[in-house]
Order: C-alpha cells, then sequence, then structure tokens
C-alpha cells in the first residue's frame, strides 16, 4: 500500500485526520523547513493507522510516503544500506530491530527525543547502551482466545496453564462439544518456532549459555516443551501442519476451535462485527498466555513495535521524519482507536481486546530475545522442528537437529568458532 | 559468413549473456567461498516497555572496520559445500560407518535437509517430466484429431495450466484439497475415513504435489508436441494406412519417431524446470513434508533477519551442477547426432 500526500490531496489529507485525530487539524505537526519522510512498515492495521496520521504532516515543503507490506524484514535492509537510504523511518519489533542494530543502519535519537519528544513516555524509549535507539509505541504477543460459552458448557474454568489446558481439551472432547478443541500456529517456518519459543521463554531456562552464542535447549526445559507441543497436535484438526497465524483467525471464526494462543494484534478482528461470525465473537474472550511445567509466568514472548530513523539520511530528513512519526503515535491517534492495539502511548485505556498483552506483561513473561544470533536460533527452529511436529521423530532427536543446524548457521554467520 | 561479420553479429548477445548470466553465476560462485567475519560481541544494558536486561551486541563499529577491509567476508574455502546445511559430509560419513541396514541409512539420510530437499527434487524430476510429456502428447493427438472449429477452444482449456501462475494454481488445488474443499472432502466420502488429510500426510502430500507438477508442465509439451504434429508427413501416414497400419501403429512408428528430437528438447526444457521446483511447496505449505533445493535456498535468503548468503550461494552452486548432470546424457546425444550430420 503506497500513500503519497501533495499539496493537491490536501483536501483529502484534512479529512484523514479529522478522522483519525478527533478534529486535530494537519498543520498541527508543526515541521518547520523542508524534508522528505519515507516510512516502511509491516501491514497490519494499527501501522497503517500511525502510517496515514504520519501521512497528514506534509505539507509544500515536507513529502511523507509510506510503503506498509508483510515483507518489511526482507527489504529494509538493503533499503536502509543505500546511502542515502531508501526510507527514512523503519518501523520494526524486538526481531527485525536487530539486523538494522548489527549493522549499524539506524541512528541514536537522544537529541530528536529532547527536542520533539515531549509527548513520549519514558517506558516507551527502547534505550541500547544508553542510547535511545527505537521509540516504542504498542506492545503485542501471543496469548490465549478462548470460547467461553464451550468452557461453561464443558464445566472448565478458564485454563492458565498448558496442563490445564490439555485436561479442558479433553473434556471439551469428551463430550462432544467439539472434535479438534485445541489450535496453534505449528506450520512449519516463523510460526512454528515462535511456539517454541514463547513455550521455552515460560519455563524461565535460558535459550543460550550465558554471555556466549553457545545454544542450551537440549535440557529438560527444551524436551517438556517439544512434549506439550506434541500433546496439543492430538487435539487438532490433522491439517495443523499448515495453519500459520493467519489462517487460525479463520479457523476460529469458523467456529471449529476452543482455545488456542493467537496475537494479540489480531484480537480484534476475532470479535469485529463487521468480519466475524456473530456467535462465535460473542463467545470469545481473551486471557494472558498460559503458564507451563508449573512455571509462574505466561509463555510467551513480550513483543513492542515501534519506530527507528535511519542512519544514512539527513539530518534534515531525520528531523521531519521524527516529527511526522511523534504525530502518528500521538495520545490523539491512540484516543482515537483505543481497540486496534496495546497502545504503550500517555494516555491509554486499556479496552477488552488488551487484556491478553497486558496480562502477559504484567504476569512477568519475557520480551522475545534481542541476541544477534536469535534469528539463527529461529530459523534453525523452523526447518528442524517440522519432523517432530510432524511426528515423523522424537524430542531427543529434533533438540539435537536444532542444535547441528544452529551451530553451522552461527559459525556461518561468525558467532561461533 | 567471415568469422568478423559472424562476431558482430553474435556480440550483443554475448554480451547480454556474459552480463545477465555468466557474471551473476560467477558472484555466486565467490560468494559461497565465504561466511561472515567473526562477529565481535559487546555486552550492553538495553531499556524497553518491559524493564531493562543486559544484552549482547554486535559492536557495530569494530565490524563495519572489519567489513570495509574485506566485504566478502570470511573466507571459508569449501566449508560451505560440506557443512550439514549443505553435502554434511562429516554426518554422511558417520550414517554409513554406523548403521543398522539400509532402512536407517535412508532415514538418517532424509533427517539432513540437503538430501531430504534433493529427495523430493529428484524424485519430481523424474516424475512429473515423463508424465507430463505423455499427457502432452496425449492431448496433443487428440485435439489434432477433433473438427477445426472446436480446435481453438479446445487449444485454449488445455492451455490454463500453464496460464495461470504457478503459485496461484498451486494455491488453487491446495485449497481444493483441504477437508471443506471439494477434493479433499469427496476423498474422504470415498475412502470412508473422516480424518484423512492429504496435507497431513508425507505421501500423500508428495503425491499431489507430483499431481499437480503434471497438470501445470503438460501444456509445455503439448504446444511442442501439437506444433511438431503439423509437419507430421501425410504421405508417409497414407502410406502406412495402406499398409494397413493401426492408429496405433501409425503413431508408434510414424508419429513419434518423426517427433523424437522435438522430445529431446522438451525433455531438456522440462528437466532444468523441473529441478528448480519451487512454487508448490509454497503454494501447499508443504514444508513439512517435501522440501526442494531451490527452497532451500529460498529460506536462506528470506526467512530470517538476516540473509546467509555464503550458504544459498553453496546451494545454487550445487543446483547448477545438479542441472548440469541430469542434462548430461541429453546434452551428449545431441552432441552425437550434431557430429553425424557433420560427418
Amino acid at each position: 500500500m503506497k500513500i503519497r500526500m501533495t499539496k493537491a490531496l490536501m483536501a483529502g489529507a484534512v479529512s484523514v485526520a479529522a478522522l483519525l485525530s478527533g478534529g486535530a487539524a494537519w498543520a498541527d505537526c508543526g515541521i518547520t523547513g523542508a524534508g522528505s519522510v519515507r516510512i516502511l512498515s509491516n501491514d497490519f492495521e494499527a501501522l497503517r493507522i500511525v502510517n496515514d496520521v504520519a501521512a497528514t504532516c506534509a505539507t509544500a515543503t515536507v513529502t511523507v510516503t509510506a510503503n506498509a507490506t508483510a515483507e518489511h524484514k526482507n527489504i529494509q535492509g538493503p533499503a536502509l544500506t543505500a546511502n542515502p537510504a531508501e526510507y527514512t523511518v523503519a518501523v520494526v519489533a524486538n526481531n527485525s530491530i536487530v539486523p538494522l542494530l548489527n549493522d549499524g543502519l539506524i541512528r541514536p535519537l537522544d537529541d530528536l527525543v529532547a527536542k520533539y519528544g515531549a509527548s513520549l513516555q519514558p517506558n516507551q524509549l527502547i534505550k541500547i547502551d544508553g542510547k535511545v535507539m527505537a521509540i516504542a509505541f504498542m506492545g503485542n504477543g501471543q496469548h490465549l482466545f478462548y470460547r467461553k460459552d464451550i468452557l461453561e458448557k464443558a464445566g472448565v474454568a478458564v485454563p492458565t496453564s498448558y496442563e490445564d489446558m490439555l485436561a479442558a481439551a479433553q473434556v471439551i472432547k469428551d463430550k462432544g462439544l467439539m472434535e479438534y478443541p485445541l489450535a496453534a500456529a505449528d506450520k512449519p517456518g516463523w510460526d512454528l518456532a515462535a511456539e517454541f519459543v514463547n513455550m521455552y521463554l515460560g519455563t524461565g531456562t535460558n535459550l543460550f549459555a550465558d554471555g556466549s552464542a553457545e545454544l542450551a535447549i537440549d535440557n529438560d526445559s527444551g524436551r517438556k516443551v517439544l512434549e506439550t507441543m506434541r500433546a496439543m497436535t492430538t487435539f487438532m484438526n490433522p491439517d495443523y501442519l499448515t495453519y500459520d497465524a493467519t489462517e487460525l483467525n479463520k479457523v476460529w471464526d469458523a467456529g471449529k476451535v476452543a482455545m488456542m494462543n493467537q496475537w494479540g494484534s489480531l484480537a480484534a478482528a476475532a470479535i469485529d462485527p463487521a468480519t466475524a461470525s456473530a456467535e462465535v465473537a460473542a463467545g470469545t474472550a481473551f486471557a494472558a498466555a498460559p503458564t507451563i511445567n508449573g512455571g509462574t509466568i505466561p509463555a510467551a514472548a513480550l513483543w513492542w513495535d515501534g519506530f527507528t530513523i535511519a542512519s544514512h539520511i539527513s539530518d534534515e530528513d531525520a528531523a521531519a521524519s521524527f516529527q511526522a512519526m511523534v504525530k502518528g503515535i500521538s495520545p490523539e491517534t491512540v484516543a482515537a482507536n483505543p481497540g486496534v492495539a496495546t497502545w504503550l502511548v500517555a494516555g491509554y485505556e486499556p479496552g477488552p481486546t488488551a487484556v491478553g498483552v497486558i496480562g502477559n506483561a504484567k504476569g512477568g513473561a519475557k520480551p522475545y530475545p534481542m541476541q544477534p544470533y536469535m534469528g539463527l536460533l529461529h530459523t534453525a527452529l523452523q526447518t528442524e522442528l517440522a519432523d517432530f511436529i510432524a511426528g515423523k521423530e522424537d524430542a531427543d532427536q529434533a533438540l539435537a537437529d536444532v542444535k547441528s543446524a544452529y551451530d553451522t548457521a552461527a559459525k556461518e554467520g561468525g558467532f561461533l568458532k | 559468413m567471415p568469422h568478423r561479420a559472424f562476431f558482430a553479429f553474435i556480440f550483443p548477445s554475448l554480451l547480454a549473456m556474459v552480463l545477465f548470466i555468466t557474471l551473476p553465476i560467477f558472484s555466486v560462485l565467490v560468494q559461497s567461498f565465504y561466511v561472515e567475519h567473526d562477529a565481535i560481541l559487546t555486552t550492553v544494558e538495553s531499556c524497553g516497555p518491559f524493564g531493562c536486561d543486559s544484552e549482547t551486541k554486535v559492536d557495530t563499529e569494530a565490524m563495519a572496520k572489519l567489513r570495509a577491509d574485506a566485504p566478502l567476508g570470511k573466507f571459508a574455502g569449501f566449508s560451505n559445500y560440506l557443512n550439514r546445511n549443505h553435502l554434511a559430509v562429516a554426518e554422511v560419513g558417520a550414517i554409513f560407518s554406523d548403521n543398522n541396514g539400509i532402512g536407517d541409512i535412508g532415514a538418517r539420510l532424509m533427517n539432513l535437509p540437503f538430501y531430504r530437499a534433493l529427495a523430493f527434487t529428484l524424485a519430481y524430476c523424474f516424475f512429473v517430466t515423463p508424465l507430463a510429456m505423455a499427457l502432452g502428447f496425449a492431448v496433443a493427438l487428440a485435439v489434432n484429431t477433433i473438427p477445426k472449429l472446436l480446435r481453438g477452444p479446445t487449444i485454449f482449456v488445455s492451455l490454463l495450466p500453464m496460464i495461470i501462475t504457478p503459485l496461484v494454481g498451486s494455491l488453487i488445488l491446495s485449497w481444493m484439497f483441504n477437508p471443506a474443499g471439494i477434493l479433499g472432502a469427496g476423498l474422504q466420502h470415498l475412502t470412508g475415513d473422516p480424518t484423512l488429510s492429504l496435507r497431513a500426510s508425507p505421501a500423500l502430500t508428495w503425491a499431489v504435489l507430483l499431481l499437480y507438477g503434471v497438470w501445470t508442465n503438460g501444456p509445455f509439451s503439448f504446444v511442442v508436441f501439437y506444433a511438431g504434429l503439423q509437419s507430421v508427413p501425410q504421405d508417409t501416414l497414407e502410406s502406412a494406412k495402406m499398409d494397413g497400419a493401426t492408429r496405433w501403429q501409425s503413431v508408434r512408428f510414424v508419429i513419434i519417431p518423426h517427433l523424437m528430437p522435438l522430445a529431446t528438447f522438451v525433455a531438456l526444457v522440462q528437466l532444468m524446470d523441473n529441478f528448480r521446483v519451487f512454487e508448490p511447496i509454497v503454494g501447499f505449505s508443504a514444508e513439512a513434508n517435501a522440501t526442494s533445493l531451490s527452497w532451500l535456498v529460498y529460506n536462506d535468503l528470506v526467512s530470517q533477519d538476516s540473509a546467509q548468503f555464503g550458504s544459498a550461494g553453496a546451494t545454487s552452486v550445487i543446483t547448477i551442477i545438479g542441472v548440469l548432470i541430469l542434462l548430461a546424457p541429453v546434452l551428449l546425444r545431441t552432441w552425437r547426432d550434431f557430429n553425424r550430420k557433420v560427418v
């Protein structure tokens, strides 16, 4: 999706601004001087709204363009390496900021925060080695979606642990309420690896040996996580290997699943009266992710989405970009769109769809790791767990495979000798 | 033609080939011998919305210096080719020196990403190529006999699988094979097994992928063979008929020999194409049960935070070598035919 705002479109921009920020006029961005703002972001509703509001900062001397695409992670590296960079703003999350940091493609924002960041809260500043490198504006994470009507009929409480979840699934199946009460994003690929990482973080054990890139998942926690993942599949549609997060929402909407862990950013869509099936939407409720193996914290990674400013651009463009993005994530934007995300912005009142992500954060869930070699582990997990989750090999073999695949990649990546 | 004129004539295409084919392949080859520089890591305090923690981070400035000095990375010789994610020499050696029979060897080889991908790639090549050619030939024979008026529409319909983008075609078929789709539900009904899912069973996934391959590759053979059929000498066909040859006999002894050079050409192109099978794996979400060499390259480059160029380069070079080995018999044959004609 490309939006380009020029003076000729100003009339439209005003109406968008009025619609999104509750009447605040476009001139409010107050960007002095000239500049070009070019935003690259992922493609989901909350980010599209932020981009649209930022686009209202366009003036005679400031141009604003935005490219919201699911391919953003593949584009951002090459695009920001170019000098001058193709985009001035990269909207990132805990994981996608890492390659940008590794290659020094984004600039410290301390000066800009001091000058233009009056509306930001301290917890929005992502500080690395004392320098502000990104401004977070929303939290995200996978958490429990459940059908309260089905759980009531089955006479079971809302599960708080994976063990409860399995027991509840058994009851639902035994009572004939549903054939396949559970679902998970087990499609080999990014989603499957994320499932493993979520649960593993919930055990409280470290993924890597302290202070090194040496992998440390070949232990009881790792085996317990795999065992739980396998146990869940017995209550899933046989097609579970082809379900990713997007697919999960469709299966959920078809009313075929009673409990699943799904992204907070997709919670609003699951109960949206315009798109969701009325019966399912009425029964859908959200809670924090379950714990695992007697652990105390929700077994799900915490994520933030935030914006970064490219290194290889002029200071003038950087200043304009920063101001436009601050406008995009301003408290007015959030006040006008409270339901679409779990905002981290001042004045946000969490609604029913934010229960899960906030529950995860309050329960002490861990953030998705930002180690530079985490991406390599994620990739090793996504290819090597496929055989295990398909039921073709045992947990020990799967963990050994992950380790050898990771070691190979980490050596190629220069992280292991 | 004097050599000068010949050279002037061919120079533009030669230049284009060097620029767009040889140089990129050469750069891939060079890249495949390199890995990333050893990362210089520092531990820093990082803070975010969920609290502070000490994080490991790459020392950007030190790395920038390393990269400026040697932008390709660290020279690694053949290690990209020999490691576990590619030819896995050490692992294969271990498997062959200590195993419990053929079945065990097979299972353990299939656990290595490269060999798993190679197995499906080869199966796809050798199953789809002949069957798609046979299908194309059969359709061409059929179309050639129907009345002229109906030929246009029939040809159009027969070409549809080729017109549809492979990714879209595989997505459509994949949805039809979904348990809620017409083919998936139909199969469940036919077999009386409500849990049967083509996408859950490895064997059925392979079967559907191969079937898809035949479906999508058939039209290419059809077009070529149909064109070839127009050039079959009518005299020979008629004299065969007069000699009392049946329809099958005239196909077997007149048409097929006539089309043989075309068949070699089609086989060449199709083998090359099928060795690079990629789209159906993504379209059918079949990564769990079937991967191909091209998919490995894609996985190295796209599905992670930072692309592994060395690894992807090594797989690409191995793919090119694979294509050359596959084509060797056909190329040798063409070369021999060519020499014979010259003599």
